[in-house]
């Protein structure tokens, strides 16, 4: 089936309306004609609300999803997301309340807010938590701020240096930067662990904290991880847990047991809220008591039967306006409710299993980065034996002829043609192994193939794209030239194009 | 085994078996023995039935805005939303999907930003918007960075009071360790030409509001002249809402427009996930954080998207990268791209007209009442300040028992207003609720 879809510019005809309005229905009042817009909107399209509908189906339809198949994107922990998930966050008591109504009459969204800051610091072994962060990099961003205000409150002024090891995803050092402070990269072991070498050598006075995630990105734990937080903490620096891969560890080990001071949780990883295309999520954190009064709020407070909201006497101040990502604080309290301890447990359990399975079966023919045990997702490397002229791009790109949403590639950058596959506990048995016979067998053709590989994808709406020429000449919006450019056709001049059949 | 996990015990077995492992627990053998299987503290699990019913009975002790009627606004407004803009949003194809790293599997997401990119710079008449940030009050903090890293040797930023309060608290919360000033805001009271005044050559921008937090319409085009004379820039944040009638951004030649584009189909969902639009001039492109999509073809010639000018973010850059940001409000951008494509030319037009001349129609009757009045700072759009007899707290507490969610309680941001209440209305207030309204603020 042909699922083309013009840009919705090209369906666009004059006097259709695609929604039903109400009348004004009181007199009108004079408008101020120094201050209207002259252009009488005439960048926006009018379209029924049948060919909106069908447009964005249509579109939908070129897309890959969960619900379509295994989406190995590691780091990203693209698990099955729970349909009731989505019924909860659109009852009218949570979809339709305003963010500023009165405290009484939102006790019900309170609670649950309140209950879910208790479950998350259960889960992690922490003594506050803070929802607000929207995702992962802006939980960073309020744990980066924290260190700053903790240190300078106890007129520990010097601290201007963040340590991130060389393995860390782009969001801890970005994350650093953007708080103002110098960013110091650690060195990895030959055992996938921070470097405890390069980690004595670069720590000291100036430290701030260590932005550490764990396990890593390598899909390793740590072997050190209780060591590593001593030397932090001995030269007053802090410990950061980004809790990216925390999937790996639910029930298994809680971060605030070996050495973190704070962390933020993806929700929209671990806790399986939908990740939307691109977002949103939610980055709530979580701290030991000590760095309780620096956490970004509002923070849920509960006494005598009534929930409040309270900002911490010290507090780094609001991340974001509100109280963050509600409807997602609504799916991730639901899934921890419906779980509980042993059914998180067996999250990570079958997380874990189902990478080291997948590591097992593949590493004869893709070398493993680190040869041991791994976590919830393998690094593996696309250098294949007798394949000179096969990159990890390739090999991506023909496992989506498969079916298969190709894992996350050339990440992390410590590692050479790096594919990071985590298949998360939601995959069954029977998609692993073809996951694992479809990469055995572009391993294969590699060799004695190549060219079906450099051609891949075949199956797909479309064929590989022209990145670099997209970044030379950006069209970032639709202009009929620019478009018709790219189409290799002379711009129309009609106000109508018509639109190509399907 | 909970009844989203696909593995059988005969799976694991055998699964176990290929690892050389004797058991799940030994997966784990690296996590110090000490820490490793803690107890977690955590109620008992629920069926599928048990927590829907527990959900249902925490949603039924809010007051929504379906069954009350909802005069509150500040930042977050109640607005007619089609059906068809969350039966697209529940598409699986969208809502299962992440960042469209492999553009061959996701040019539906990709063609979905393009075109949010599309109507957003239309509706704004910016050059370029990107793909999203969190909300309105984050995606003017990144807009002021981003001033400040497209300017030279300037570490001032000036901001007007009349912009929403916790949009200058997360300016604040943003910019704290990045050794800059904020001024202009100081005193609550102090006009638009007063904070004009500040700009100086050591000014990285000015960050005005239109319509501001209180619902005043500005005419920022003398305000852009004085601001680039300065050699500074012009941040501006608006309603995406109030662009169906007023002036845009680009027409009075902002360098940085933001807005909260929650008004554009997304509940208001107890303050989130809403969406930060954030649009720029051409010339600022590529010093602009967040993803943009752009147009190209693929190997056979046929148009395609894909995300483009990378070496802007995180995951290229590194601690050079222009913001930090990596997960966005993706899905609430596809839900404002569909809810504008619904609405169009015509319905963005009528829906602001509608707001406007509800909003103006309650304002004169509320002014008409003994012991109110509306505080006039000019043209306004949706909302507006009311001087009240008594403190707004008591007022809205009477208006809940009629079923009534007021208006926002201006005192503690703006205690020099008195007894001040800012109300919002929008085309899901009928004539019918403004009425009842009335009657009831006349007790």
């Amino acid at each position: 089936m042909n699922t083309y879809e013009p840009p919705i510019f090209e369906l666009s005809g004059s006097g259709k309306v695609g929604a039903s309005l109400p009348a004004v229905g009181v007199p009108t009042s004079e408008l101020p004609s120094e201050l209207l817009r002259t252009d009488d909107l005439q960048g926006l399209p009018e379209l029924s609300e049948t060919e909106v509908v069908r447009h964005f189906t249509r579109i939908s339809q070129r897309n890959f999803c969960i619900d379509t198949g295994m989406y190995p994107l590691g780091s990203c922990t693209m698990k099955y997301n729970p349909k009731i998930h989505e019924e909860a966050a659109r009852l009218p008591g949570f979809a339709h309340i305003h963010p500023l109504q009165d405290e009484a009459s939102v006790q019900g969204a309170l609670r649950l807010s309140y209950e879910l800051q208790q479950l998350l610091a259960e889960i992690a072994g922490f003594d506050e938590v803070c929802l607000q962060p929207a995702a992962g990099a802006q939980g960073e961003f309020a744990g980066i701020l924290v260190f700053r205000a903790y240190h300078l409150d106890r007129g520990d002024e010097q601290r201007d240096e963040v340590l991130c090891p060389n393995s860390a995803h782009g969001t801890n050092p970005a994350t650093a930067a953007m708080v103002g402070f110098k960013v110091i990269e650690i060195a990895t072991d030959a055992r996938g662990n921070v470097d405890l070498a390069d980690l004595r050598a670069k720590v000291g006075p100036r430290t701030a904290g260590l932005m550490l995630t764990n396990p890593n990105t390598l899909g390793l734990f740590d072997e050190h991880v209780q060591e590593v937080a001593q030397i932090v903490h001995d030269a007053g620096g802090l410990m950061y847990g980004d809790g990216a891969n925390f999937n790996a560890i639910l029930g298994i080990v809680r971060p605030g047991d070996v050495g973190f001071d704070f962390m933020h949780y993806n929700l929209h990883k671990t806790f399986t809220t939908p990740h939307g295309g691109g977002g949103p999520g939610c980055g709530a954190v979580g701290c030991k008591a000590f760095l309780a009064p620096y956490l970004p709020g509002p923070i849920i407070h509960h006494e005598n039967g009534q929930y409040t909201r309270y900002v911490p006497e010290k507090s780094i101040g609001r991340v974001k306006s509100f109280m963050g990502n509600f409807g997602m604080f609504v799916r991730a309290y639901t899934y921890i409710r419906m779980l509980g301890a042993a059914g998180l447990r067996e999250i990570s359990e079958n997380a874990v299993l189902n990478a080291n399975y997948l590591r097992v079966k593949l590493q004869d023919v893709y070398p493993v980065a680190y040869d041991r045990p791994c976590m919830h997702e393998v690094v593996l490397q696309g250098k294949l034996k007798d394949a000179p002229d096969i990159h990890t791009l390739d090999i991506a790109k023909r496992l989506i002829d498969f079916g298969f949403h190709p894992p996350t590639v050339y990440f992390p950058i410590s590692v050479a043609e790096a594919i990071m596959i985590e298949p998360t506990e939601t995959e069954s048995k029977q998609n692993l192994d073809a996951f694992i016979a479809a990469m055995r067998q572009i391993a294969h053709e590699a060799v004695e193939t190549p060219e079906v590989l450099h051609a891949a994808p075949t199956t797909t709406p479309v064929r590989r794209l022209d990145e670099v020429g997209a970044a030379r000449k950006p069209v970032l919006k639709y202009d009929r030239a620019a478009i018709a450019a790219l189409r290799g056709q002379a711009a129309s001049t009609d106000d109508q194009i018509v639109r190509p059949t399907y | 085994m909970s009844h989203y996990i696909s593995i059988t015990d005969r799976d694991r077995q055998a699964m176990l078996e290929a690892i050389g492992a004797a058991a799940v627990e030994d997966l784990f053998a690296v996590v110090p023995t000490s820490v490793r299987f803690p107890t977690l503290d955590l109620p008992a699990a629920l069926s599928e039935a048990e927590a829907a019913s527990e959900l249902r009975r925490l949603s039924s002790k809010n007051a929504d805005v379906l069954t009350n009627a909802c005069f509150l606004g500040a930042g977050a407004y109640h607005h007619f939303i089609p059906a068809a803009v969350d039966s697209i949003l529940r598409r699986s194809e969208f809502y299962t999907a992440y960042t469209p790293y492999q553009p061959e599997l996701a040019q539906g997401t990709l063609q979905a930003i393009f075109e949010y990119q599309s109507l957003m710079s239309g509706l704004m008449q910016m050059d370029a918007v990107n793909a999203s940030h969190y909300d309105g009050a984050t995606a003017l903090a990144e807009g002021a960075i981003m001033a400040l890293n497209s300017t030279r040797n300037r570490r001032k930023i000036v901001v007007a009071p009349s912009v929403n309060p916790q949009y200058r608290a997360v300016l604040r919360t943003y910019t704290q360790g990045l050794g800059v000033s904020i001024v202009g805001d100081e005193r609550p009271e102090a006009s638009l030409a007063d904070v004009v005044a500040l700009v100086d050559d050591k000014t990285a921008c000015l960050i005005v509001q239109s319509p501001d937090f209180f619902g005043t319409l500005h005419d920022l085009k003398p305000v852009a002249e004085q601001v680039h004379a300065a050699g500074a820039l012009l941040l501006m944040a608006t309603n995406p809402v109030a662009l169906g009638l007023f002036q845009t951004p680009g027409a009075v030649g902002a360098d940085i427009a933001v807005a909260e584009g929650q008004p554009l189909g997304i509940p208001l969902s107890f303050g989130g996930p809403y969406l930060g639009i954030f649009a720029c001039t051409e010339k600022l492109v590529r010093k602009m954080p967040g993803r943009l999509a752009g147009a190209t073809t693929d190997l056979n010639g046929q148009l395609g998207y894909v995300l483009t000018l990378q070496t802007r973010e995180q995951h290229i850059r590194r601690e050079k990268a222009t913001s930090n940001i990596c997960t966005n409000q993706g899905l609430m951008a596809l839900a404002a791209t569909v809810h504008m494509a619904l609405l169009g030319r015509q319905g963005l037009r009528q829906v602001a007209e509608i707001c406007y001349h509800r909003a103006h129609y309650a304002a004169a009757e509320i002014n008409k009442l003994d012991g109110y009045e509306v505080l006039s700072f000019g043209p306004f759009f949706h909302e507006f300040v009311v001087r009240c007899p008594a403190p707004a707290a008591e007022i809205n507490r009477a208006l809940e028992f009629a079923s009534i969610i007021g208006g926002y309680d201006l005192s503690a941001d703006y205690p020099h207003l008195g007894n001040a209440m800012l109300f919002c209305v929008t085309e899901m207030n009928t004539p019918a609720d403004i009425n009842r309204l009335v009657a009831t603020l006349k007790g």
